[in-house]
């Protein structure tokens, strides 16, 4: 494929073995990734995990160790002038001028790109025409994230970088900033974002990226992921032993857990801190197996949960931690 | 077509980065304090303090009508006549300083030596019973009185203040911004856009340069209103003087700037660089003072060089020809740390 070619058709970001260190950390350890035009690419991970060096490095903020970083075929090195006018960045705790207005921090932006979206698009766009006169120190975190996604989308760039952009704010205004990106799906941008809301990535994202130590884990569309689970939905229950029967012995909770696993449906079992975490298919025939197991065991529930899988299920099954722990 | 003009303006990336600048200072009351209204107020203080008054007259004593009569033709000295127990007790109250008891040979001054002033009235009051005696001078002497302007206090102190006000307002005035915006993450989000980088730096000067206009003609028109301070050399000589000082200053503040990632970090390295010129580059006293072996240090420093030549345009009314030397210190002190501060500057 030619130069050219491989510019209109090609993937809008391709990394390729990329390695960074800080000085006592391998913050990225070997990453390949894939991003199609106009989709919405999520990488996702708990803190540390990398997410923010890849980014930047995308971005061409960082250089990386090893490895290659094209974005439209065209790498840092030699076309950074062209690929800053094309891309737009928000980055992860950027504060803007306290002391400036909305409309003059989006119009010193707009200045720096040779083409774009007009003020007033912007300011429509991400909806702040009633915060167009107000000082950003007077903004909540929302308006400022929205402020901060104006700046990034004023030269109208193809490929949108998003790192945690709903970190620190409130559920609503979480789900107006997730409005506001689904709309920038709609126009057919190509998006990249970091987060660690799994929520977050199993609505916006068309495909995701799950990261841990600076790896890939796992790559595929959300519903693909859950899928790897091997099933629909994600059973937690912890048991108390009934009063009038006696003391437990080792070899009682063991026996149980095989039980459990016996169980038609259940596809698998872990154990945390007392909690047996199970992912079943079929929880209306499930379920009233285990009372029933319980029952017959003399045992009492202290909790019992169920919900459908979700990609923190898909985080913790990989690597036996739970997304926000550290 | 001037709108098209006014539009391309409102487009370039260096005028919105400029304009920005600019509107930050303005909203800053504190910085609007500092810059504008600190210096006039600290000129004002000193020019108060060290205004000419007319030479004192010294009270002093004396025991006969005929010798108070003498003393008071004398000029300089106001004398009563008092007998001598009540002189003593005068002079040891301070009322007066001298008491001259006549005596039958002569005269007989009592006072305190280690007090100014009793030297003085002792030198006055001998002169003046001399003169009435008969006393007749050998070598005819005239006195011609200074109180010209040029040759005050003030003229010599507005010079320094000046100085150290644009070498303050170009230093914290970029040092902190810079700092601020690195903490703030703000630099970063900058170079993520095709902001071309020497733009923003270039912003910082160009709305120093504007402000100076303002903060030097008011701060200049304030000493020439209020103390009538002279300004013996070209104008616009002095002008250049003031550019090449603020640029000077602020490549320094950029070069103080250009690696502190914390506000305490620049604060620090802000006044490290800034304490030596306070107290040796001659703002309140003449750096000539300060012992030989430094003196070659203290004219190296760029505050020294900025007041010097200041002081020559504007109390000798030297021209920038005759003061080479400072303005090339000057020169260098913007070439070389702005070089430097851009080689090592960090921008994220």
């Amino acid at each position: 494929m030619s130069m050219a070619e491989k510019e209109q058709s090609g993937p809008a970001l391709r990394i390729e073995g990329l390695r960074k260190a800080f000085s006592d950390v391998q913050a990225v350890d070997g990453l390949d990734l894939e991003v199609r035009r106009g989709e919405c690419f999520g990488l996702l991970g708990p803190n540390g995990a990398g997410k923010t060096t890849t980014i930047e490095i995308c971005e061409g903020l960082l250089e990386p160790d090893a490895g290659t970083v094209e974005l439209f075929g065209l790498d840092w090195k030699r076309y950074a002038g062209e690929l800053r006018q094309r891309i737009g960045i928000q980055l992860q705790e950027t504060q803007f001028p306290d002391k400036l207005t909305v409309e003059e921090t989006i119009r010193l932006f707009r200045s720096f790109y040779s083409r774009g979206l007009e003020q007033e698009e912007l300011i429509g766009l991400m909806q702040l025409e009633e915060k167009r006169s107000s000082r950003v120190g007077g903004l909540s975190g929302g308006q400022k994230q929205r402020l901060a996604m104006a700046t990034a989308l004023a030269g109208d760039p193809e490929l949108v970088f998003l790192d945690e952009p709903t970190t620190g704010l409130d559920p609503q205004a979480r789900r107006h900033l997730w409005e506001l990106v689904e709309g920038l799906k709609r126009a057919g941008r190509t998006i990249i974002l970091t987060t660690h809301y799994m929520e977050e990535a199993e609505r916006l994202c068309d495909r995701v990226a799950i990261m841990d130590h600076g790896r890939e884990i796992a790559l595929g569309s959300p519903v693909q992921l859950i899928e790897m689970m091997g099933g629909e939905e994600i059973v937690e229950l912890g048991t108390a032993r009934a009063a009038n029967a006696g003391t437990a012995r080792a070899a009682d909770a063991e026996e149980f857990v095989e039980k459990l696993k016996a169980i038609e449906g259940v596809r698998e079992h872990t154990e945390a801190e007392g909690t047996h975490r199970l992912a079943v298919s079929g929880l209306h025939s499930v379920a009233p197996r285990i009372f029933a197991l319980l029952e017959a065991e003399g045992l009492h529930l202290s909790e019992f949960r169920t919900h459908s899988a979700t990609l923190e299920d898909v985080f913790v099954r990989l690597t036996g931690r739970n997304l926000r722990d550290e | 077509m001037s709108n098209g003009w006014a539009q391309s303006l409102h487009r370039s990336s260096l005028f919105q980065l400029t304009w920005t600048r600019f509107r930050l200072i303005l909203r800053e009351p504190e910085a609007i304090f500092w810059i504008f209204i600190f210096p006039i107020l600290l000129a004002a203080g000193l020019g108060i303090a060290f205004r000419n008054r007319p030479a004192d007259v010294l009270p002093v004593g004396a025991t006969t009508a005929q010798m108070a009569q003498a003393l008071n033709a004398g000029g300089g000295l106001r004398t009563a006549v008092v007998n001598e127990a009540e002189g003593v007790h005068q002079l040891a109250t301070g009322a007066i300083v001298l008491l001259a008891v006549g005596e039958p040979q002569g005269v007989r001054y009592e006072y305190d030596d280690t007090n100014p002033d009793g030297r003085a009235a002792r030198l006055l009051a001998d002169r003046a019973l001399e003169v009435a005696a008969g006393r007749r001078d050998p070598l005819p002497a005239a006195d011609r009185l200074v109180h010209e302007t040029g040759s005050r206090y003030i003229d010599f102190v507005i010079p320094g203040l000046l100085g150290m006000n644009l070498m303050g307002s170009a230093m914290w005035g970029l040092g902190f911004s810079i700092v601020e915006a690195r903490q703030k993450k703000l630099l970063k989000r900058m170079v993520a856009s095709p902001m071309p980088r020497w733009q923003y730096l270039l912003s910082f000067l160009l709305s120093r340069l504007t402000m100076l206009v303002i903060e030097v003609a008011v701060f200049l028109s304030f000493a020439r209103v209020a103390f009538g301070v002279p300004f013996r050399g070209s104008l616009w000589q002095l002008g250049v003087l003031c550019v090449l000082t603020s640029l000077a200053f602020s490549a320094l503040g950029l070069l103080v700037a250009s690696r502190a990632r914390t506000m305490e970090a620049v604060s620090g390295l802000m006044n490290l660089a800034m304490l030596p010129m306070w107290i040796l580059s001659g703002v309140f006293f003449s750096a000539a003072r300060f012992p030989a072996v430094v003196q070659p240090f203290v004219r190296a420093l760029p505050l020294t060089a900025a007041i010097d030549a200041m002081r020559g345009n504007m109390l000798q009314g030297l021209g920038l020809g005759q003061m080479l030397g400072p303005v090339a210190i000057l020169l260098a002190w913007f070439v070389v740390p702005f070089g430097v501060s851009l080689k090592i500057f960090r921008w994220r």
